[in-house]
């Protein structure tokens, strides 16, 4: 596993303790105490570390190599998953995949970005970049949901958008406009999940929900601390003053009344526990989908305007 | 230097002169301005009765939301709504400079309150609800208050049941705002699926420059897009693709030719042509008043 600058000095004691283990068990000498204490002290470190984290570090949790990704939280937490393949007009996009499964029995359309664990997968993926093709793919699965009445699950694991010429000719904006447009038409429960980095319009796409939550060390924002970076301060190495800046935590957003929840990570991020934190996401979004159910499609559109609506701050 | 070097270094600064604001060369005196295009030295005067276009060679200069009103909407019928509504900074955000004397800065220049101009007014006699945006405010940047006017004017299109313009110009979101400037893009697109829904006309014109999260919402969501003669219009920047792809782009790429070349708009548009072309639009879709 990747340990990351700042968890260096807790791997270190780690280390320590598992050698001290060692050398009690080949000389025989008897020192259950101290390695219970030094556990005991390594495990409360361990919890503040975690629990006073500046928002540049979580930004490195979020984007862990080992962060558990869309594929893996459908096979954790879905039974039944058919993919459903590309946007019928000529393109299957791997960043954004999508297809039906079943949650605790409960029939949903589930989509979601995707991103690689290493550089082969991550070429398949594209760095979970998605082109307008995978928007339009995941348009045509909104529009499937609808038809069948279907709840929709999505969950957000991308750095934005993919800037490339293609995606330009394409229309990169009008697909993603497009989605958010249609989002709000839809007479389905909606469900978004921001699980590692939630970056710009590219996450927006897919995030005109009913609910919208975010695991605890993901990210939300309208643009990656380093790009707004090089531009406010021409400077991309300022990147971590703009992640302060620019608000972009769960707890943050939560405050800002921009997610309806915070999903809780195990201690040292998601990719610690896939199990229990597939667990988390499961239950949340169950909770989510019962509730949501009992909503007449007209209220719950009315209910999912009015939520996009009162959005913003400013002086009257 | 070499020659060629010399030519190279000529070409980037008269491309970097074409990113700057309209600026009045003052060393000839106010009468005088300099088209960035074709280099002709023009007078202000002529230049401002031809719409603000190059004389010379038809190059649409950048211009502001009032003059944009002015040349659309018929005299004395625009009537401004909601200018009310004004920045407030929810993060108190501050980068090189704090947010809020950018804000007062871009007050003082402009003498606008925010980004964009709503209202109701009327083109060649048709009613419609308007938001004309305003490069010179912040990059035209989209935050809070442009998020909010601009669904408030579809929100008066829907009361009044009347058509929705929007001009845009802008480089997208404001990242002052951050996530907040993100959800306006989902605040305005939500907006304009409650116009289609009601089965009233929204046109968009796109004018230079278009971007982001801009491009990303309301601005490509018109039932009919028209995009202004010089506009460049898209969704990520032109030098964040170079570095991402690692190769040059097309001289024209993102140009409203270029745009229309990849089927993203319906026409192109002189600015000259622009009202009259709108108002035929707002005629060929008018169906029960009479």
């Amino acid at each position: 596993m990747t340990i990351l600058e700042f968890e260096k000095p807790l791997y270190e004691i780690e280390e320590k303790i598992k050698e001290l283990k060692e050398i009690s068990e080949s000389s025989g000498m008897d020192v259950s105490n101290q390695i219970e204490t030094f556990e005991k002290q390594a495990q409360e470190y361990k919890k503040e570390l975690y629990a006073n984290l500046t928002p540049a570090q979580r930004l490195q949790i979020a984007r862990h190599s080992d962060r558990p990704t869309f594929l893996d939280y459908v096979k954790l937490m879905t039974t039944d998953f058919i993919e459903l393949h590309g946007d019928r007009e000529g393109t299957d996009d791997r960043a954004i995949i999508g297809g039906i499964a079943k949650i605790d029995g409960q029939s949903v359309v589930i989509i979601g970005t995707q991103k690689g664990k290493n550089t082969k997968e991550n070429l398949i993926y594209n760095f979970g970049m998605p082109q307008p093709q995978g928007y339009r793919k995941a348009l045509r699965l909104f529009y499937h949901a609808n038809k069948f009445n279907l709840p929709i699950v999505t969950l957000i694991d991308t750095p934005g958008a993919y800037p490339g010429m293609k995606a330009e000719e394409t229309a990169q904006g009008t697909a993603i406009a497009v989605n958010l447009r249609e989002m709000a038409k839809l007479n389905v429960p909606i469900i978004a999940v921001i699980t590692g980095e939630g970056c710009s319009g590219g996450a927006l796409g897919l995030a005109v929900a009913d609910r919208v939550y975010m695991l605890e060390h993901s990210y939300y924002t309208v643009i990656s601390p380093e790009g707004c970076a090089s531009i406010l301060w021409r400077d991309a190495s300022k990147a971590d003053i703009a992640a302060e800046a620019l608000k972009i935590t769960s707890e943050d957003l939560l405050k800002l009344d921009i997610i309806d929840g915070i999903i809780k990570e195990p201690l040292g991020g998601a990719h610690c526990d896939y199990e229990m934190m597939s667990n988390e996401l499961k239950s949340t979004i169950m909770s989510a989908i019962k509730k949501l159910k009992k909503i007449s499609p007209d209220k719950l559109r009315e209910q999912r305007y009015n939520k996009f609506r009162k959005m913003g701050v400013f002086c009257q | 230097m070499t020659v060629k070097d010399w030519f190279e270094q000529r070409k980037e600064m008269q491309i970097a002169r074409r990113d700057q604001d309209p600026q009045i060369d003052d060393s000839i005196g106010k009468l005088w301005v300099k088209c960035y295009s074709c280099n002709a030295q023009l007078l202000r005067k002529e230049v401002e009765e031809n719409l603000e276009v190059c004389p010379k060679c038809g190059y649409h200069f950048r211009i502001n939301a009032r003059t944009r009103i002015n040349q659309l909407f018929d005299e004395n019928t625009f009537e401004e709504l909601f200018d009310n509504i004004t920045t407030a900074d929810p993060l108190d955000f501050t980068d090189t400079e704090p947010y809020k004397k950018r804000i007062a800065q871009a007050k003082a220049k402009t003498n606008m309150t925010e980004a964009v101009i709503v209202g109701v007014g009327k083109i060649e006699g048709h009613s419609v609800s308007a938001a004309v945006m305003d490069f010179d405010f912040m990059g035209g940047s989209m935050g809070s208050v442009v998020g909010e006017k601009v669904t408030l004017a579809m929100e008066e299109a829907l009361k009044r049941k009347i058509p929705m313009l929007v001009v845009t110009a802008s480089g997208g979101a404001r990242m002052q705002e951050s996530i907040l400037s993100l959800m306006q893009m989902a605040k305005t697109s939500c907006a304009v699926a409650k116009l289609n829904e009601a089965g009233l006309l929204y046109i968009t014109v796109l004018t230079e420059p278009t971007f982001g999260g801009v491009t990303a919402s309301f601005a490509t969501l018109g039932d009919i897009i028209i995009a202004e003669q010089d506009a460049r219009i898209g969704f990520a920047g032109r030098r964040v693709i170079e570095q991402t792809i690692r190769q040059s782009l097309p001289a024209d790429f993102q140009t409203a030719n270029y745009l229309m070349k990849y089927g993203q708009i319906d026409m192109i548009s002189s600015r000259a042509d622009l009202k009259s072309t709108i108002a035929k639009l707002l005629d060929l879709h008018k169906c029960e008043e009479n």
